[in-house]
């Protein structure tokens, strides 16, 4: 069995079939990535793994246990596994960066506040964000919020990190930032699931690629099949269409 | 406790407590629109006026807002007299209120006027628009926009605020009320059901100012 | 009339009136803090119950939202009277100012619970997610993320909602409660003219609320969200 198994999920928004019988896998330390036109489902995705919309069917395995959404305890243990960071950074607004870090593994995990702020403060070192500790989140720019919150993120200790169009909202020259942070979480043993429209850089990090469409996967394969010899007609208009750009 | 509730008592007296809740209405009604003028001109002062204008608006404004309107109407009837005024219970009270109202009411109508954005004016007067157009098809719409919804729910504080018009001997809803509790001696029913009429006349005032409001407006306004 | 206010004010302005006028002023803002601050506290309960969304809790969320939208329909006059008549017989030693107090809290809990509810529902859902994420509880997400950031909405109308309910506690001069207004009443008994006893009267509502006035304005400046 895989380090992180999807299997058949779906999920409804109304009447509307947002996700339809997705099945997906990643091993441990893998970075999958997934690709597809906007609408196609992969933000969905990473909120029901993440357990903030509920699946209304199939069932995730994490290190081969089930994950059981409709129980708190199973969410807090999937929680303490996992991380997520959003489009729009979400730091809390009211904490400054430092206190961003810390505050799950003080609170939460019950760490001791010296021993989680020098470990925050390498982690912020890590993602260059490390002069800024003091500063609030309204004082910086997207791209520094957003690499503060990698650094939140990374601070839970996750295997497995959701990043959600991390780039999206950012102007063109803080892209290239975020990029490298992330390039650097590749090497360490974290799986990484990539939703992610920076066509180049999917293709360069990614062990293996998913196209989505319409709330399904499409195809998936090594970058190299996906973007140089797809299989599915879908597959080949999206690359071609964004390539091309 | 053995109370036993008896409202049998006080619904035979429905229709005089309805006939209350008229004169609440009235009240609130005229005190609305009489502080509407007032408030309009007070807007006006305080957005255009000069000096002067300006400062005897705003200390209206601060005074009338930070004092308790039933002693404004106090000092009205216990001390116009003095002065060889008398007035009428029902007369003291419109008079009272209608200068609150004018004090709040300035200050909802100011943030009306104010959310008028100069630079639509301007794009309006370059588009060949007249003066009297601007004033239709701009102002008025960010006006209404603005203050409906303060003013809704300043109707619906004036149909409440005019219980006090009780405590001069006007038979509005409350006075009526406290009438039928000396009578039959059955207070607690008289006010409760007093109460269910207020709530239901402020449910259909704010329903209706809400659907006016979708209608004419277009601006959404909660009921709740 | 004026000669009347020039032989009177020495008089009037002695001591004992002073004195008496200083110990209605604090029973006026007795009833308001106490009300107020009772007020918070319920009203925040509500506005938190009103956040759950779950199934189980709905009759809970149909009685407090029946509470709140009741008692916003109702005069505080008449609220005032229902409190009254309803605790006399249950506890026939209740002071006034005891029933006041009381009828306060119900009204202020309602208002502030609607004040505070707008100050949670400002505060963008992602971050509520976000809290939920890192493991936060309800506790921890109300206390470390939701109510630092809704400050700054929630301030500046309850202020200006405290100095509503300063003057609204003047219609509690009806039950007899030696509040301000009551005690205006009583020095024009003593033979004072109406325009001293009255005019002193509105001059300490306005000394009460007029700080408290600039103070709600001053939050609302200075916490506007930018």
């Amino acid at each position: 069995m895989h380090h992180l198994e999807i299997r058949n999920i779906s999920s409804s928004y109304g009447k509307l079939e947002v996700l339809r019988d997705v099945t997906l896998s990643a091993d441990k330390g893998e970075v999958v990535s997934l690709i597809g036109p906007s609408g196609s489902g992969k933000s969905t995705l990473l909120r029901v793994l993440i357990g903030l919309t509920p699946p209304t069917g199939g069932n995730v395995y994490i290190g081969g246990n089930k994950v059981d959404y409709n129980s708190r305890k199973s969410l807090k243990d999937l929680r303490g596994h996992m991380a997520i960071v959003f489009q729009q950074y979400n730091l809390f607004q009211n904490m400054n960066v430092l206190r961003n870090v810390t505050i799950a593994p003080v609170k939460i995990k019950k760490k001791p506040r010296e021993e989680a702020e020098v470990r925050a403060r390498g982690l912020l070192q890590k993602v260059g964000m490390e002069e800024k500790a003091d500063a609030y989140p309204d004082e910086l720019s997207g791209g520094q919020q957003q690499r503060v919150a990698i650094a939140r993120a990374l601070a839970t200790s996750p295997e497995i990190l959701l990043l959600d169009e991390v780039t999206s909202a950012l102007d063109p020259e803080r892209v290239k930032e975020v990029l490298d942070t992330i390039r650097s979480l590749t090497h360490e043993g974290i799986t990484l699931i990539i939703v992610s429209h920076e066509m180049a850089f999917v293709r360069e990090v990614s062990t293996r690629v998913a196209m989505m469409d319409q709330g399904k996967i499409v195809e998936v394969g090594p970058p190299e099949q996906i973007f140089r010899s797809p299989v599915e007609s879908r597959t080949r208009d999206f690359v071609s269409k964004i390539l091309s750009h | 406790m053995n109370y036993t509730f008896q409202f049998a008592a006080v619904l035979e007296e429905l229709p005089y407590l309805l006939g209350g809740a008229v004169v609440t209405l009235q009240i609130a009604f005229a005190s609305f629109w009489g502080g509407a003028v007032i408030g309009l001109f007070g807007a006006l002062a305080k957005v255009y006026g000069g000096v002067v204008a300006r400062r005897i608006a705003a200390g209206y404004v601060t005074l009338l807002t930070n004092t308790p309107a039933l002693v404004q109407i106090f000092l009205l009837y216990y001390a116009l007299p003095d002065a060889g005024i008398l007035l009428e219970p029902m007369t003291a009270v419109l008079i009272g209120l209608v200068l609150n109202a004018g004090a709040y009411l300035t200050e909802i109508l100011r943030a009306g006027v104010l959310s008028v954005r100069r630079s639509e004016i301007e794009a309006a007067a370059t588009l060949g628009m007249s003066q009297l157009q601007i004033v239709r098809y701009v102002m008025l719409p960010h006006i209404a926009k603005t203050i409906y919804a303060p003013l809704s729910n300043f109707f619906v504080w004036l149909v409440l605020g005019s219980s006090l018009a009780a405590l001069f001997g006007v038979e509005e809803l409350t006075g009526r009320a406290i009438n039928i509790s000396t009578a039959n001696l059955r207070s607690i029913e008289t006010f409760t059901i007093v109460a269910a009429i207020y709530i239901v006349l402020t449910v259909i005032a704010s329903a209706s100012l809400a659907l006016v409001g979708r209608w004419a407006f277009r601006v959404k306004a909660k009921v709740f | 009339m004026f000669e009347r206010l020039v032989t009177e004010a020495p008089l009037f302005f002695n001591y004992h009136n002073m004195v008496f006028i200083g110990q209605a002023m604090a029973r006026t803002l007795g009833m308001t803090l106490i009300g107020c601050g009772v007020g918070f506290v319920f009203g925040m309960l509500i506005a938190v119950v009103r956040q759950t969304t779950s199934s189980l809790l709905w009759p809970v969320r149909l009685v407090v939202i029946s509470y709140v939208e009741f008692f916003r329909r109702i005069p505080f006059l008449v609220i005032l009277f229902i409190v009254l008549f309803v605790i006399e017989p249950l506890m026939p030693g209740t002071s006034l100012f005891g029933i006041a107090t009381v009828s306060v809290c119900l009204l202020s809990t309602a208002f502030l619970s609607e004040i505070i509810r707008s100050g949670l529902e400002s505060v963008p859902r992602a971050q509520v997610e976000t809290a939920q994420i890192l493991n936060f509880n309800v506790l921890q997400t109300l206390m470390m993320v939701v109510l630092p950031q809704s400050w700054r909405v929630i301030l500046p109308p309850a202020a200006a909602f405290i100095v509503m309910f300063i003057k609204d506690t003047s219609l509690a001069s009806q039950l007899g409660v030696i509040e301000l207004t009551f005690a205006g009443k009583m020095l024009i008994n003593r033979g004072f003219s109406p325009i001293l006893g009255f005019g002193a009267i509105l001059v300490c509502y306005f000394a009460l609320s007029y700080p408290l006035s600039r103070f709600a304005a001053y939050l609302e400046r200075r916490l506007a969200p930018s």
